[in-house]
């Protein structure tokens, strides 16, 4: 079992995390003038990356609030772990 | 006194031996009419399709590892066609038929052997929803039956049928057409035949670059040297994603690592194969003995071929509900796969916007069912440029359109 740091309670087992897929998703500024082609990207298009890839996750059965990371997900490693309001950091590996 | 025993035949020893010669192995050459790329499976069932139905036998499989090391090394073997809707039972329904007489056909033994399969109802929705699909399947000419938990119990002993457990079994339904292969000799019976009728089955060869020239593929750029081509046909699995995004394209899937497990060898105990959605565990006896089970996906996107040992616990503990016997089985080895899943749990089969290049992905945890029913309809897509009428309704646009085919958790889809 992988350790996942929280940014705020440390490091704590994934099993007590939860998945939340690719971070920096926003949505459609104005969504009345998105094409069915704009929708489909925003509702079932995610970017699917063999290396570094921005993610959401819950510390569900801990402080229950939600962080990003940046992890490999060729080689499972968290490379960066930030708050919700933060940018993406740049990853120096 | 004393009793004369007899001593039990080696586990494994009916399994038939392979003969001296199965595939060439040779080196690219600079053009064909057809690369595929993948060498598992689906790679070459359509390869081998290609050939035999269409005569299109100038074509290479192209694999980064060795043929069938991925996912078709990986999975738990599972052959079953009762999916929920018309679009899902019309091209699993047609992989079944062929792998009737799919032995016959490659002149490999294959050990299809159907067994049936039971998928466990545990609470009054999974009731409603498995006789609904029961009914769908039969509508669809797929054998289908509703046993309660008594039938259960006489169709496979070992289940615990008790109902003071916490997800307590209250029918199944039970396709008795289902059931298991072994699935590297389906690999191999593929390779041979495809590489009898022409096929250059390339292995080692890993694909760094898709040549496109006025939105037409053009050929390929791979560790082993440029080739040209005049098609190109994705069938890598988890690693579509990766391929796709050399020319660009997009696509609705996302890698997860599926595991598996195997126990140590034991004694026929299990007659069929059981899968139960509700605590997500799947399990059958293969030929030699040990007990294959497979769980659901690991949550996070993953191209490591491993997973979380939590999840092969939560596994464990469902498997060992269901089945108490197992109790003292031991665990003798653990893998993972890549599975390309969908937002609809649906796969991708067809056309794609670069003119001749041709996409069969996202078959997240199902696709081994699927091997010879999707090389049928993948090697027609290519060989007419237009989808087969089974695999039509899988194409990349639906998520476009809205024309999803949703089978996630309509099903017994365990994912």
């Amino acid at each position: 079992m992988q350790l996942i740091p929280c940014p705020y309670c440390g490091p704590r087992e994934e099993a007590e995390f939860h998945y939340g897929g690719q971070a920096h998703i926003a949505y459609p500024q104005t969504p009345q003038e998105l094409s069915d082609f704009e929708w489909a990207q925003y509702v079932f298009f995610r970017d699917n990356p063999k290396g570094p890839f921005a993610e959401r996750w819950h510390h569900a059965a801990g402080c229950r609030r939600w962080f990003r990371a940046v992890r490999d997900t060729a080689t499972h490693e968290l490379l960066a772990v930030y708050r919700q309001d933060q940018p993406r950091p740049e990853v120096v590996r | 006194m004393t009793a004369s025993v007899r001593p039990l035949p080696t586990p494994g020893a009916d399994l038939p031996d392979h003969p001296a010669f199965l595939w060439d192995n040779p080196d690219p050459k600079p053009s064909y009419d057809v690369v595929i790329v993948g060498g598992g499976g689906h790679g070459l069932a359509t390869a081998y399709y290609l050939a035999k139905n269409h005569g299109i036998t100038n074509v290479a499989v192209l694999e980064k590892g060795w043929l069938a090391g991925g996912n078709m090394a990986r999975n738990t073997t599972i052959i079953r066609s009762n999916y929920l809707w018309d679009e899902s039972s019309g091209i699993y329904e047609h992989s079944l038929k062929l792998w009737e007489g799919l032995e016959e056909d490659l002149g490999y033994p294959i050990l299809f052997s159907q067994r049936g399969v039971l998928n466990l109802a545990h609470s009054l929705q999974d009731v409603r929803d498995s006789v609904r699909r029961v009914n769908a399947n039969r509508l669809n000419g797929v054998d289908a039956e509703w046993v309660d938990a008594e039938q259960v119990k006489k169709i496979c002993p070992i289940v615990n049928i008790s109902p003071d457990v916490r997800y307590p079994v209250l029918g199944a339904t039970y396709q008795p057409r289902a059931g298991i292969a072994k699935h590297d000799y389906v690999a191999w019976g593929y390779a041979r035949r495809a590489n009898e009728l022409g096929v250059d089955l390339i292995q080692n060869c890993e694909v760094t670059g898709i040549d496109v020239v006025d939105g037409k593929v053009t050929g390929l750029r791979t560790t082993r040297g440029p080739i040209r081509t005049g098609q190109v046909a994705l069938a890598a699995a988890g690693h579509t994603s990766v391929l796709a995004e050399m020319v660009g394209l997009r696509l609705p899937i996302q890698s997860h690592p599926l595991q598996a497990l195997v126990s140590e060898l034991l004694e026929p105990i299990h007659p069929t194969v059981v899968m139960s959605n509700a605590v997500h565990v799947y399990v059958s006896q293969a030929h030699k003995g040990e007990l294959v089970m497979g769980a659901g996906i690991d949550s996070f996107n993953g191209y490591g071929q491993r997973g979380a040992f939590h999840i092969i616990e939560r596994q464990m503990s469902a498997a060992l509900e269901l089945f108490p016997v197992f109790a003292r089985a031991h665990l003798l080895r653990t893998w993972a796969g890549i599975v390309d899943t969908t937002p609809d749990a649906s796969p991708i089969v067809g056309m794609t916007p670069v003119d001749n290049l041709y996409v069969n992905c996202g078959w997240g945890t199902g696709g081994f069912k699927a091997t010879p029913g999707v090389g049928w309809c993948f090697a027609h897509t290519i060989a007419h440029d237009e989808p087969h009428p089974y695999n039509a309704p899988f194409t990349l646009e639906r998520f476009t359109s809205g024309a999803l085919v949703d089978e996630h958790g309509a099903a017994a889809v365990a994912h």
